[in-house]
């Protein structure tokens, strides 16, 4: 079972409740911080690395000996990322989205592939939990082929539980695709509505079931009550606002270690994720 | 003119609350949402739209099933697996590469330009504002972004305004990238977290590497004064001018559910620390005119 914690807005607990349901549940469980460009998971996790892989993708190298500058790379090429001027090409490889068009258009066979770094990926153990993130390159603009590299390592045998990034674009459709159930974390303020309103319509278009939780549920107003009733979408639990809940957040210390009676709670959550799962 | 984009690291920290009180602090300014996949600012002003158009992205191919003779070589050369075994392209998987267009035999794949979004010219109790919508789903937010600051320069330069200032998105990628590249000045608000320093680590060295002028300031502060004494201690060993410290207060939500800005709402600790730390900005972008 694959669920995604996903949210609209950010800052809305998504890696409070990623990291507490991975932390409650029993059997295998894999915890993937899809959020590579501020992974912040590890942070509560704390789990040990054993293994890091450099993840790159693949970026046109020009051979000047073989090229005639015919120009054919720079006319197939959509993103700007290659063009011919004169005796000279030049390339943008932070502009290349890996196609291979120019590749496959040289009628000289003068073009091969090096790697462009996107980022880090990191697998280690945080107690029985099995954790993957990626960490995007400072520069690099691409999250979505960093993400899929974390997502490769999903494993069908357990419960992988995806932290995905703010927003409604690429990155976060890249994390939620693929997934059984859409778990949409949202405060009961108008920001909180206003995207979670955007991430529901996000999920819909991938016709994944959903759900939500609201956080900091006591502070602003009722209108994303109101909102979830008429959508028919499920509210599957509500954290009260908490003073000494945010100052344990701030020291990564996780919810279910300030309050172990939460651990039963993100069980019956799961519980009632896969009832809703058809 | 001189351009302050505001931005964050990890979302939620109240880039928005911030941005949203500095359009009731700053004189002669335009005001540009550059968040366009999750844009909040228009909950707070309240824009009455001036001029409104399409945005079009990239191309997205599209078979023509009459013309189209299954032979495969479209899916065979697709890098994204964007094409079903029926010849069917996904519009969400199609990266809009033409690779298939190009190489298609029987030239049955149409490229057409994607309406993704749509933008607009607005005004508001604080002057004008540049926003825009990104279709759910939709690729190409930096193009978009990049867009609404260009706009907002545009309207800025007609009309005599010498200030712009851009909520931009979380994060570090893309739609981040395209809201800080050729910025005077950047203000990064974080939050006295572990998570906050983390990301305020990546975004400011993202800035760095742009070699863009940084400032930071904590929300929230006192939620964690210790992690907040770490926070400005970084700021100082990273050369980011470190403006000052907001406290936590519920207010803050509730002068959103009444869309308003926290110093239009209240004048109490957080709007006095909102108000200060724009003192220091605003003397910053007048010494840069």
């Amino acid at each position: 079972m694959i669920i995604c914690i996903a949210s609209g807005k950010g800052g809305t607990g998504k890696t409070t409740v990623a990291t507490n349901l991975a932390r409650s549940l029993s059997g295998d469980v894999q915890l993937l911080d899809c959020d590579v460009e501020a992974p912040n998971a590890h942070l509560f996790m704390k789990p040990e690395f054993k293994h890091n892989e450099k993840i790159t993708t693949p970026v046109p190298e020009v051979d000047l000996e073989r090229c005639d500058f015919c120009g054919k790379c720079g006319e197939i090429c959509q993103f700007s990322a290659i063009t011919v001027i004169g005796q000279k090409v030049l390339t943008f490889p932070e502009l290349c989205h890996s196609c291979r068009g120019c590749l496959m258009v040289c009628p000289r066979e003068a073009i091969s592939e090096r790697g462009r770094e996107l980022g880090l990926l990191q697998k280690g153990l945080s107690g029985p939990v099995e954790f993957i993130h990626g960490r995007l390159r400072i520069g690099e603009a691409m999250s979505p082929p960093l993400i899929e590299a974390v997502k490769g390592y999903i494993d069908p045998e357990k419960t992988t539980i995806i932290d995905a990034p703010p927003g409604t674009s690429c990155p976060v459709i890249v994390a939620l695709k693929g997934s059984d159930f859409a778990l949409l974390v949202t405060e009961p303020t108008p920001f909180g509505l206003n995207d979670l309103k955007l991430a529901v319509g996000a999920v819909r278009i991938l016709e994944i079931p959903l759900g939500i939780i609201i956080n900091r549920s006591d502070v602003g107003d009722d209108r994303v009550v109101t909102y979830a009733k008429e959508e028919g979408i499920p509210v599957l639990m509500e954290i009260p606002n908490d003073r000494k809940i945010a100052e344990a957040y701030s020291r990564g210390i996780m919810l279910v270690d300030v309050d172990p009676t939460m651990k039963a709670r993100f069980q019956a959550l799961h519980k009632k994720i896969g009832e809703l799962i058809p | 003119m001189k351009e302050l984009t505001i931005i964050s690291g990890k979302g939620g920290t109240g880039k928005t609350s911030v941005v949203a009180s500095f359009a009731a602090l700053a004189q002669n300014k335009v005001l540009a949402d550059a968040d366009v996949d999750a844009a909040d600012l228009h909950l707070i002003l309240a824009p009455d739209i001036k001029h409104e158009e399409d945005f079009k992205g990239g191309r997205i191919a599209q078979i023509d099933l009459d013309r189209c003779t299954e032979c495969g070589e479209c899916r065979e050369r697709c890098q994204f697996n964007a094409i079903s075994p029926e010849f069917v392209v996904d519009k969400i998987d199609c990266e809009g590469c033409g690779v298939c267009v190009h190489f298609c035999p029987v030239e049955a794949i149409d490229f057409p330009q994607s309406v993704c979004g749509r933008w607009y010219i607005s005004e508001t109790r604080f002057g004008p504002m540049v926003h825009a919508k990104l279709g759910i789903a939709e690729e190409n937010s930096g193009l978009l972004v990049s867009l609404v600051r260009n706009q907002a320069k545009v309207l800025a330069e007609e009309q005599g305004y010498d200030t712009v200032i851009v909520d931009g998105p979380p994060g570090i990628g893309c739609p981040v990238i395209a809201s800080i590249t050729g910025t005077h000045a950047i203000l990064i608000v974080t939050e006295p977290t572990l998570s906050g320093l983390h990301d305020l680590d990546r975004v400011g060295g993202l800035a760095a590497h742009f070699k863009i002028p940084t400032f930071a300031c904590v929300n929230k502060f006192d939620l964690n004064e210790e992690m907040s004494d770490q926070i400005a201690e970084y700021c100082a060993s990273k050369h980011i001018g470190f403006v000052g410290r907001i406290p936590y207060d519920t207010g803050v939500t509730y002068a959103m559910v009444a869309s308003q800005s926290i110093v239009e709402f209240s004048d109490g600790p957080v709007s006095r620390a909102i108000r200060q730390i724009w003192k220091k900005l605003e003397g910053f972008l007048k010494d840069k005119a």
